[in-house]
């Protein structure tokens, strides 16, 4: 019971790394925004996951019921969800700009030519 | 559940193909969003199935249009690096859950600390079933009109780096698949039936999941759904891009005025008790205005992202 109670964690930080690595390893500049989201669909998980109540159900109130999930983190992660798009279009849109302005969203490249001028 | 989103992730982060990773990252979104439907967040599941699944991938889609569509293969000294990095970090992580409370603990101090005030006062006093609506709404109401902002200042943000859709200047060839004769009558038959989903959300919001956050988003999504099937030409006629952009700042200033107005009749900022009758009658009034407020933002400011890549014309 001890290991199975942390196993949503575990899978949360593995959810996590995987993001991390992308975002590390990976030298494109939109595959390092999709790690980043990654990484970010695992935090909220990690939020509803401590939200998470045995016995409780959907905190809309209802006679009758009286165990609810904590409402407190759905409140932060559904407002983050809405901002973390907006965030990710940000990043997106100056991923578009860098390209027309080196023609290309490789690191690598893009180092080059900064050092080559 | 768990294991398959796992999969997914390592899939999209092994993939060099971009096209590729970003659908396999709408998979990712949707399996979380039934996650969140399993661990009882519906108001989240919600959220994240519109978005995730939805606008992002759209989003993303449109810059590898706008760039490239394949990555260069990673090399292996990064590779290691980069895996030693993580498993480290990620060690030291699970060495962390160890102290964590176990899963679904009742006692665990989430619980214990203003929660068990907003499942069992609410209802007194703002009166509406959705607690997650009156957390958001009232309880919580600076934080949400700061997110509000931070969505707004991204849109503008988006338009300033993509530049303004010139007024009627939007080329012909600009997507447009109007000739596909099942995807121009599918869009059809959706149209109606998720703008009018997005403004039951819209205003159920109180006594069921959903709110502006989500409305907004679904109507978007509409519009978006609009514009690749029937061309941007025909959906900048029916929300033309200055409509659109002004409705984004008006949100805004419709939740920031809800906030004047309660300072004005004697209240803290964004306390709704005086604008009614009663307290709870007008805790109702101002969630209703706020909602709205943050719907219209939400909208407007999705509707104005996707025109900023849709336009955007690429430099020779």
């Amino acid at each position: 019971m001890q290991v199975f109670g942390l196993y949503n964690y575990w899978v949360v930080i593995i959810l996590m790394m995987i993001g991390l690595y992308v975002v590390i390893a990976s030298g494109n500049l939109i595959k390092k925004i999709v790690g980043l989201n990654i990484f970010q669909t695992s935090v909220f998980i990690l939020y509803i996951s401590i939200g998470k109540l045995d016995g409780g159900t959907a905190p809309i109130l209802v006679e009758g019921v009286t165990s609810y999930s904590n409402p407190l983190p759905h409140v932060l992660i559904l407002t983050a969800i809405v901002v973390g798009v907006a965030t990710t279009a940000l990043g997106l849109a100056l991923a578009v700009r860098i390209h027309g302005a080196y023609g290309s969203i490789e690191e690598d490249e893009i180092q080059e030519q900064d050092n080559a001028s | 559940m768990l294991s398959l989103l796992t999969a997914t992730a390592l899939a999209v982060a092994r993939l060099d193909q971009l096209f590729a990773a970003v659908m396999l990252f709408g998979i990712y979104s949707l399996l979380s969003a039934a996650l969140f439907v399993v661990m009882d967040a519906v108001d989240v599941a919600f959220t994240e199935a519109a978005v995730g699944a939805g606008i992002a991938i759209i989003l993303m889609l449109g810059a590898l249009a706008l760039t490239s569509h394949k990555q260069h293969p990673v090399p292996r000294s990064r590779h290691w690096m980069a895996l030693s990095v993580v498993v480290i970090t990620g060690a030291a992580l699970i060495y962390g859950t160890l102290d964590m409370p176990l899963y679904a603990d009742p006692n665990a101090p989430a619980h214990l600390h203003v929660v068990p005030r907003y499942l069992q006062q609410s209802m007194q006093e703002i009166g509406i079933p959705n607690v997650v609506t009156s957390v958001l709404a009232s309880y919580r109401g600076y934080d949400t009109l700061g997110e509000t902002v931070v969505i707004f200042t991204a849109a503008v943000g988006v338009i300033g780096r993509l530049g303004i859709v010139p007024e009627g200047k939007v080329g012909p060839k600009t997507g447009g698949m109007e000739h596909h004769l099942i995807l121009r009558i599918t869009a059809k038959l959706m149209l109606p039936v998720i703008l009018v989903f997005a403004l039951y959300v819209q205003f159920h919001g109180d006594f069921g999941p959903g709110g502006g956050f989500q409305a907004g988003v679904i109507f978007a999504s509409a519009f978006i759904l609009y514009g690749l099937v029937f061309g941007m030409e025909s959906v900048t006629t029916v929300a033309p891009p200055v409509v659109v952009r002004s409705l984004a700042a008006i949100g805004v200033l419709i939740y920031a005025g809800v906030g004047v107005v309660s300072l004005l009749m004697g209240s803290n900022f964004l306390d709704y008790n005086l604008l009614g009758h009663e307290p709870t009658h007008g805790q109702h009034l101002g969630i209703f205005l706020v909602e709205f407020g943050v719907g219209v933002t939400v909208a407007a400011s999705m509707i104005s992202l996707f025109y900023a890549y849709a336009s955007y014309q690429r430099e020779k």
